[in-house]
């Protein structure tokens, strides 16, 4: 399962540095998102920082809705989920691999937005809640590329795949939003809140991100047969 | 000895519709056997069903001694399916392609290698994007990879659409190059000038159904 797991994440990030097309464009799509927001929110510029963690988020889901397509619709063209199929690769191990490299991409896009609300939203990061904002960043990727790369194999099947994707995923992974958006308002000292208050949330995205792991690594074979 | 495709009214569906209607046929070892048919006769169908990617609703399916309708996963590691789409990553190049699928199977460097000559795919065209390349390149490249996993059951669906002479010249050898091994190739073609001058013998599919097994000279024009 790991050398499944290992060989398709490669192929995924070495199809991702050949067409750039996290960097080119997810990227450019997540930082406008963000830019958008603080057009709108920008004559009150209070909101704007208290909303900082869920309008970060927001921007994450959104651009991970773009990833998954992206991810999912490498195997949908030109016959290549059938020639996975005959591979004889682990489907538990093409899932791994294809959330591996998934969430490597959500980690740069979360690295660049983490210092855009700097920039664009006056955050102000404590000291002492960056251990907490990292460890959230690292759980909160596993699940959401967990999550979406199921619901990507999902939708693979669905004629209407692109505009179904959204609708499919983004209510699954609300939880995952509000979880993230109040352990980085801890790590961020948002409206006062202790670092401290942040962990309990981290334990509920680590939770989130086990169950979607399992799942999709029990499911992942099935859903590839029905694509 | 057992053949290496036995179908008995095999029944397959594409949704409700049977697509696959009760055909029946068997192939044996080291045979290169042309399915043919108008448009809609099942010769995908039948294709998919050997490559164990669509399942037998009723009858009976057996490849390689693999019963389908017990563990169709089980064939699959064993066939090689060039099917209407090449199985390539429009981003990657011919050889990281290559490269990919060949560890995937457990295929060595050398055979990658060899596959690519044995297809012509220029040294120069190893390194480039897929999708810089022509349709008929992208064709040998897939032949290749193909080639590269040695399948015991070769299958597949128009092979000579987008080759040039040569490309198609390639190919017919390495067929009957893959028979002589051993190997039991099945391919639907619509070109028969070319498909007859390769396969040892004909079947015609109409319906879903296996409807006349010819030798090539006696085929009649569809």
């Amino acid at each position: 399962m790991l050398r499944s797991a290992a060989l398709v994440a490669g192929k995924d990030l070495r199809v991702e540095l050949r067409s750039r097309v996290t960097t080119n464009q997810v990227l450019p799509f997540a930082l406008l998102v963000l830019l958008l927001f603080a057009f709108a929110l920008d004559p009150d510029r209070g909101t704007l920082r208290s909303a900082t963690a869920g309008l970060l988020w927001v921007a994450v889901l959104l651009s991970l809705v773009l990833g998954v397509q992206r991810s999912a619709g490498l195997e949908a063209a030109d016959g290549a989920r059938d020639a996975l199929r005959l591979s004889g690769l682990d489907p538990a191990g093409v899932f791994l691999g294809k959330a591996g490299a998934l969430a490597a991409q959500l980690l740069v896009l979360e690295a660049v937005l983490g210092i855009g609300v700097v920039v664009l939203y006056d955050a102000d990061p404590r000291a002492s809640g960056v251990a907490l904002f990292v460890v959230t960043c690292l759980v909160t990727t596993v699940g959401l590329a967990a999550t979406g790369t199921l619901y990507g194999a999902l939708a693979a099947g669905l004629e209407s795949r692109d505009t179904l994707l959204p609708l499919l995923l983004l209510p699954v992974v609300a939880p995952v939003l509000i979880g993230a958006t109040r352990a980085t308002e801890a790590a961020l000292g948002t409206g006062g809140a202790a670092t401290s208050e942040g962990w309990p949330w981290v334990g509920l995205l680590g939770v989130f991100a086990l169950a979607y792991t399992a799942l999709g690594l029990v499911a992942h074979g099935s859903l590839m047969e029905e694509a | 000895m057992e053949p290496v495709v036995h179908l008995r009214s095999a029944v397959a569906l594409l949704g409700r519709f049977p697509a696959l209607a009760g055909a029946s046929l068997a192939v044996g070892s080291g045979e290169i056997v042309l399915v043919r048919g108008p448009n809609g006769a099942g010769k995908t169908t039948l294709l998919r069903v050997c490559a164990g990617l669509l399942p037998v609703a009723q009858g009976e399916a057996t490849v390689l001694g693999v019963d389908l309708r017990a563990d169709r996963r089980a064939v699959r590691t064993r066939v090689g399916l060039l099917g209407h789409g090449n199985g390539l990553y429009d981003d990657l190049t011919v050889w990281e392609n290559l490269r990919f699928w060949g560890r995937a199977v457990g295929a060595d460097e050398a055979e990658m290698h060899t596959a690519l000559d044995l297809m012509d795919v220029a040294e120069r065209l190893r390194h480039v994007p897929v999708h810089r390349l022509s349709t008929g390149q992208k064709r040998r490249a897939a032949v290749a990879v193909l080639a590269a996993r040695r399948p015991e059951l070769w299958l597949l669906d128009e092979p000579h659409a987008g080759l040039d002479a040569d490309g198609r010249d390639r190919l017919d050898a390495l067929l009957g190059r893959a028979a002589g091994a051993g190997a039991t190739v099945l391919f639907a073609s619509h070109e028969l000038d070319r498909a007859e001058q390769v396969a040892h013998r004909t079947v015609v599919l109409a319906g879903g159904r296996v409807v006349e097994a010819l030798a090539p000279l006696e085929v009649p024009p569809c």
